[in-house]
């Protein structure tokens, strides 16, 4: 486990009031809109348990909305972002569930972009601390902690090692890597977390390698 | 000075008495040590976190807006009111600390930007103190900086043996160990030694063991916005104590052992669920019906 620093204790600078579901609520927006990363058309707010029992009274929704839109956690829009210029050009809904399949503090983000569709699940494990565990019917891990490669492709032989000799030429450290697939030969995830920052240039050659779909660099979120 | 790992209260005494530094001055260095960074720089990070805070009061005390349920949001404004005509028991100091709890409380319901300190919940616990002694006695920013960090310390050393949480561990987690970082604060800003602060955290902390977590409406209100003004408060009499080189007779260690297996032994109802206590009175279960409408 992570040892929490004497910064942790005494930040973020954060809009009120709390840090699970308001703070917390940001991060996963803006780890969400960092996954889908092209332009947003329309996207759903699918909030469960406490997150949909008390998302109103603690400001989710409008954490959630922001996020998106790209706000940081400190930012004073966050308040009166519904009906607000920076959401103007968005179609949001939210619907709200009780589901004790999920954790707690659960969200589920339906993006519509202009030919890209996402379902993208998160979750607020306390403190401010998020996880995005789904994209689309694959576990994945993304903390915002550290910078991440994400990579959707179809499963065959020598991908995860040509991905991972690519990293390793740019002397980047891997920090830790799952996958997940959905059967042999289908499409599969792969998810690696780095300790320092990978050139740009090796996500684009990412995209040329055969059988990729999709590639997205996510940059560790500011603490 | 070299790093050195620390992560009970007794290390960090030791260290401090071995080569006879305070707090603040073991921790900022290991701090940037970890991070990589330089002392001033680390130092920066805290005084952005200073300022937040102050600019926290300020925005608390011009406004008396309501909370998004509407619950909340206008009793520092009462207090400020009555203060403009009668004076408080304790002293000006006194009507500073809980003015400025409240201002700092209110303004995170309304979603107004705070520093949490150790959480939103407890985020006024530490600034009210400092800033309204700091204010009243005309205490240097540099000062002020010193004694966050020494709160941040104490803050670190619990929360790598018990999570922060009022989910984990019930209040006593969040605004009993705000409580007890406030106290070193204030007990740092007074000149106190490094064995007077870690005594004053003792106390704080002793005192508020079980403190359940029963907010109404699972929303971070009642009684979270009021309890901040208490627990500053509580924060100067465990400094005034230790001051007074009154003694834990049971060590802060020990102490936050004792916190960890309240902690586990508190019912999960009484964690952050909102399923007994306050949360489910008569009054809380009818403020919830009218909330759902
Ligand atoms: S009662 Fe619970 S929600 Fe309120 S401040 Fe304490 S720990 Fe936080």
């Amino acid at each position: 486990m992570r040892q929490s620093s004497i910064i942790d204790i005494i930040s973020p600078i954060m809009v009120g009031p709390s840090s699970s579901h308001t703070a917390g609520a940001v991060r996963l927006g803006l780890l969400a809109r960092h996954v889908f990363n092209s332009h947003i058309r329309k996207i759903k707010f699918r909030l469960y348990n406490s997150y949909a029992t008390t998302g109103k009274g603690h400001g989710t929704d409008k954490g959630l909305l922001s996020g998106i839109l790209g706000l940081g956690v400190d930012d004073t829009r966050i308040k009166n972002i519904f009906g607000s210029d920076i959401a103007q050009h968005i179609e949001y809904s939210f619907e709200y569930m009780e589901d004790f399949n999920r954790h707690p503090n659960a969200v589920d983000f339906i993006i519509e972009g202009k030919d890209l569709k996402m379902t993208i699940s998160g979750e607020s494990i306390g403190a401010g601390e998020v996880v995005i565990r789904k994209i689309n019917d694959f576990n994945v891990k993304i903390t915002g902690h550290y910078n991440t490669l994400l990579i959707l492709y179809k499963d065959s032989v020598g991908i995860i090692s040509t991905v991972t000799t690519l990293i390793q030429k740019e002397h980047v450290n891997i920090a830790s890597m799952s996958c997940d697939r959905s059967g042999k030969g289908q499409i599969a995830s792969m998810c690696i977390s780095l300790d320092g920052e990978l050139n740009e240039k090796i996500v684009d050659v990412c995209q040329y390698i055969k059988h990729v779909h999709l590639v997205r660099y996510i940059k560790k979120l500011e603490s | 000075m070299k790093y050195k790992s620390i992560s009970t209260f007794a290390d960090l005494l030791g260290e401090c008495e071995l080569q006879e530094v305070t707090i603040f001055d073991i921790a900022q260095k290991n701090e940037a040590n970890l991070d990589d960074i330089k002392v001033n720089e680390f130092r920066k990070i805290v005084k952005k976190s200073l300022n937040a805070m102050q600019d926290a009061v300020k925005s608390g005390l011009k406004s008396k807006e309501m909370s998004l349920s509407g619950m909340c949001g206008d009793d520092c404004s009462r207090l400020k009111s009555f203060y403009s005509d009668s004076h408080a028991l304790f002293g000006t100091i006194f009507e500073k600390i809980v003015t400025y709890a409240l201002a700092i409380s209110e303004e995170n319901l309304r979603m107004g930007k705070i520093v949490a300190c150790p959480t939103a919940g407890s985020c006024a616990i530490v600034p009210s103190v400092l800033i309204a002694v700091s204010e009243e006695k005309n205490i240097s920013e540099k000062s002020q900086i010193d004694a966050l960090i020494t709160a941040g310390e104490i803050g670190r050393i619990v929360s790598n043996k018990v999570s922060l949480a009022g989910a984990v561990a019930g209040c006593q987690a969040e605004c009993g160990v705000a409580s007890a970082m406030s106290a070193a604060a204030l007990t740092q800003l007074l000149g106190g030694t490094p064995r007077q602060i870690l005594n004053a955290v003792a106390l704080a902390l002793k005192n508020l063991l079980g403190l359940t977590c029963d907010p109404v409406c699972g929303l971070v209100e009642i009684p979270c916005v009021k309890r901040n003004a208490f627990l500053a408060v509580h924060a100067v009499t465990a400094c005034e104590l230790a001051l007074a080189n009154v003694e834990s007779k049971i060590p802060v260690d020990e102490v936050v052992d004792a916190m960890e297996q309240t902690g586990k032994l508190m019912s999960p109802m009484l964690k952050e669920s909102s399923q007994a206590g306050l949360a489910k009175t008569k009054t809380a279960v009818r403020l919830e019906k009218s909330l759902r409408k």
